[in-house]
């Protein structure tokens, strides 16, 4: 029985090779989340229905192909794979299970930044969050991270750059910020939009329109567009006069939802004004980078996240509605249902709460829901 | 208090290994018992209450104390799905009515792990298993309401009390999986 990473499943998902998957958690946990993929097909049996072996099943599963069995954590995954293998099977159980999946980072190069740097997306695929690298002369940045924030120190280590800025583009609902965390390990600054911080119980240093950050001797510029609406502190950046990160304001195939600081009546004007208005008056020539994706059609064919701004008038549903009072419907209307535990990450995000660890996974278990379609 | 007829220690248990020791625990136990299952794992709520589902058992609810859940399943009983034969009957919707008269005594014949994440307030609790010897407690001039989950111990609990001598007694019907008045739970935790 062979052991999986998630970085190997990752690395499927995204060259959409086949991938045949026997999920054993529950049925809810199933229908709320699970691994996705062009070419990823699944069978959902809870582990606890095979423990007299996999009869019943059997016809269901392929003998030509390995079977990747998936669980929350792994126990109950190796338990199914060795009753699969002593039935003749070829099969592989995830290591970690769903709970790795959804912390997994696939780091992508965006671009060659034109004066010099580079420009990383941290894709997580299990849950859909984008993170950003910006690198230049031995300096980074980083946009949005997330609390698994080894893989961002690592990763400077790695690239021999000193983490001197970190940014979040507005107070997250859906995950834990690892910006407090990383500023705290390497001294950088960091940055929130003040609307968004006001109840915040640590120091940070106010993220306000037409502030310019530089990165590096080569002074990579990242400027701040002040863009309400998913909260009403969001801001967006434009870095490097070419790279739009739109954090939860505008999406691929989506945009933000007002409503999961509970003002969603009050927002949505703010987010018209921002769709509508003040990127309009944007560059069509700026690729958007956004902190999410919704579904694993938006990834291009190398993993990454991004499209033209110009792109997404002509093609994203969600920017084309004439009508005030119909966009008001759709952004307020029929919502999905909120992250989970989205009410406890915000408190968390702005000190109040210090779960532990895996308290913290928990709560940030599911896909991320900050979209509207 | 909530008595149980088996305690299961699975603390520090880690998936899957609270769900395989309830199935092996839960084979030796007899139709309409209760067992309690100590976990510290936060995925077991939501596993054992599909098992139980998916087994035909009945998941009753959860108490979290410390970071350790007791959660209480009652092993599927067959009889329950029996017709019931006791002729006098009373509809959920009519008991809170009846239920006003100076001799009315209302009794919840489930266990206690059922009575007690939700009963009709004001309900004395003597699960059916007790009933023979706690019997003798009651007045045979009270009329005498009966209540459990689908009507089936109830219905053997009047029969139980009238060849015992009681002369009003009444079967509550369907019962409490059907209630919609209001609702007492002493425990602290999560109803299922």
């Amino acid at each position: 029985m062979r052991t999986v990473q998630v970085g190997e499943v990752a690395k499927k998902v995204i060259s959409k090779e086949p991938l045949f998957i026997l999920d054993v958690r529950n049925q809810d946990a199933f229908e709320d989340w699970k691994i996705e993929g062009e070419q990823v097909r699944h069978v959902n049996v809870p582990y606890f229905e095979l423990l007299d072996g996999t009869e019943e099943i059997a016809d269901q599963l392929p003998k030509d192909q390995e079977i990747l069995v998936v669980c929350a954590k792994e126990g109950s995954s190796i338990m199914v794979a060795e009753i699969l293998e002593d039935e003749g099977f070829t099969v592989s159980y995830l290591s970690g299970g769903m709970r790795a999946w959804s912390e997994h980072l696939e780091p992508v190069k965006v671009a060659d930044l034109k004066s010099g740097g580079e420009l990383y997306q941290f894709v997580r695929i299990g849950k859909g969050c984008l993170s950003y690298m910006v690198t230049s002369g031995g300096e980074a940045a980083i946009i949005d991270a997330t609390r698994m924030t080894d893989i961002f120190t690592d990763f400077a280590d790695q690239k021999g750059v000193k983490i001197t800025h970190i940014l979040d583009t507005h107070l997250h609902a859906d995950h834990i910020s690892g910006g407090r965390k990383i500023a705290q390990a390497t001294g950088a600054t960091y940055w929130l939009p003040p609307k968004d911080a006001e109840e915040v119980t640590f120091d940070y240093a106010p993220l306000e329109g037409d502030t310019s950050i530089k990165i590096g001797e080569t002074k990579i510029d990242i400027q701040a567009l002040y863009s309400p609406g998913h909260t009403i502190g969001s801001t967006s950046f434009i870095v490097d006069d070419s790279y739009l990160m739109t954090g939860d304001i505008l999406f691929i195939d989506s945009i933000g939802r007002p409503d999961l600081a509970g003002l969603a009546d009050d927002w949505v004007s703010d987010l018209r004004e921002s769709l509508y208005i003040r990127y309009q008056e944007l560059s069509e020539d700026l690729t958007v980078l956004p902190a999410h994706f919704m579904i694993i059609e938006e990834l291009n064919e190398d993993g990454s996240v991004s499209e033209k701004l110009g792109v997404l008038y002509k093609r994203n549903h969600s920017l084309n509605i004439e009508d005030e009072e119909q966009f008001r419907e759709l952004v307020t209307g029929d919502l999905p249902p909120q992250p989970n535990a989205y009410q406890e990450i915000r408190q968390t995000n702005m000190g109040k709460i210090a779960p532990d660890e895996d308290t913290q996974r928990e709560m940030e278990i599911g896909p991320n829901r900050c979209a509207v379609r | 208090m909530i008595q149980t007829n088996k305690v299961l220690d699975a603390k520090g248990l880690a998936c899957p290994m609270p769900i395989v020791k309830t199935r092996k625990m839960m084979k030796d136990m007899k139709e309409g018992q209760v067992l309690e299952v100590l976990s510290t794992d936060s995925g077991t709520t939501a596993d054992l209450r599909a098992w139980s589902e998916s087994a035909g058992h009945q998941y009753v609810g959860n108490v979290e104390e410390d970071g350790v859940w007791r959660h209480f399943v009652r092993k599927a009983d067959s009889g329950e799905k029996q017709e019931t034969v006791y002729p006098f009957t009373v509809e959920n919707k009519q008991l809170l009515e009846s239920l006003q008269h100076p001799q009315a005594v209302l009794i919840d014949v489930r266990e206690t792990a059922e009575y007690a994440f939700g009963h009709i307030p004001g309900a004395l609790s003597i699960p059916l298993g007790q009933l023979d010897e706690r019997m003798k407690y009651l007045d045979k001039e009270q009329k005498l309401y009966v209540v459990c989950r689908t009507g089936n111990r109830s219905d053997m609990a009047c029969r139980k009390m009238v060849a015992a001598g009681f002369e009003c007694v009444m079967n509550v019907i369907p019962g409490m999986s059907e209630w919609d008045g209001e609702i007492e739970n002493t425990t602290g935790g999560m109803k299922e």
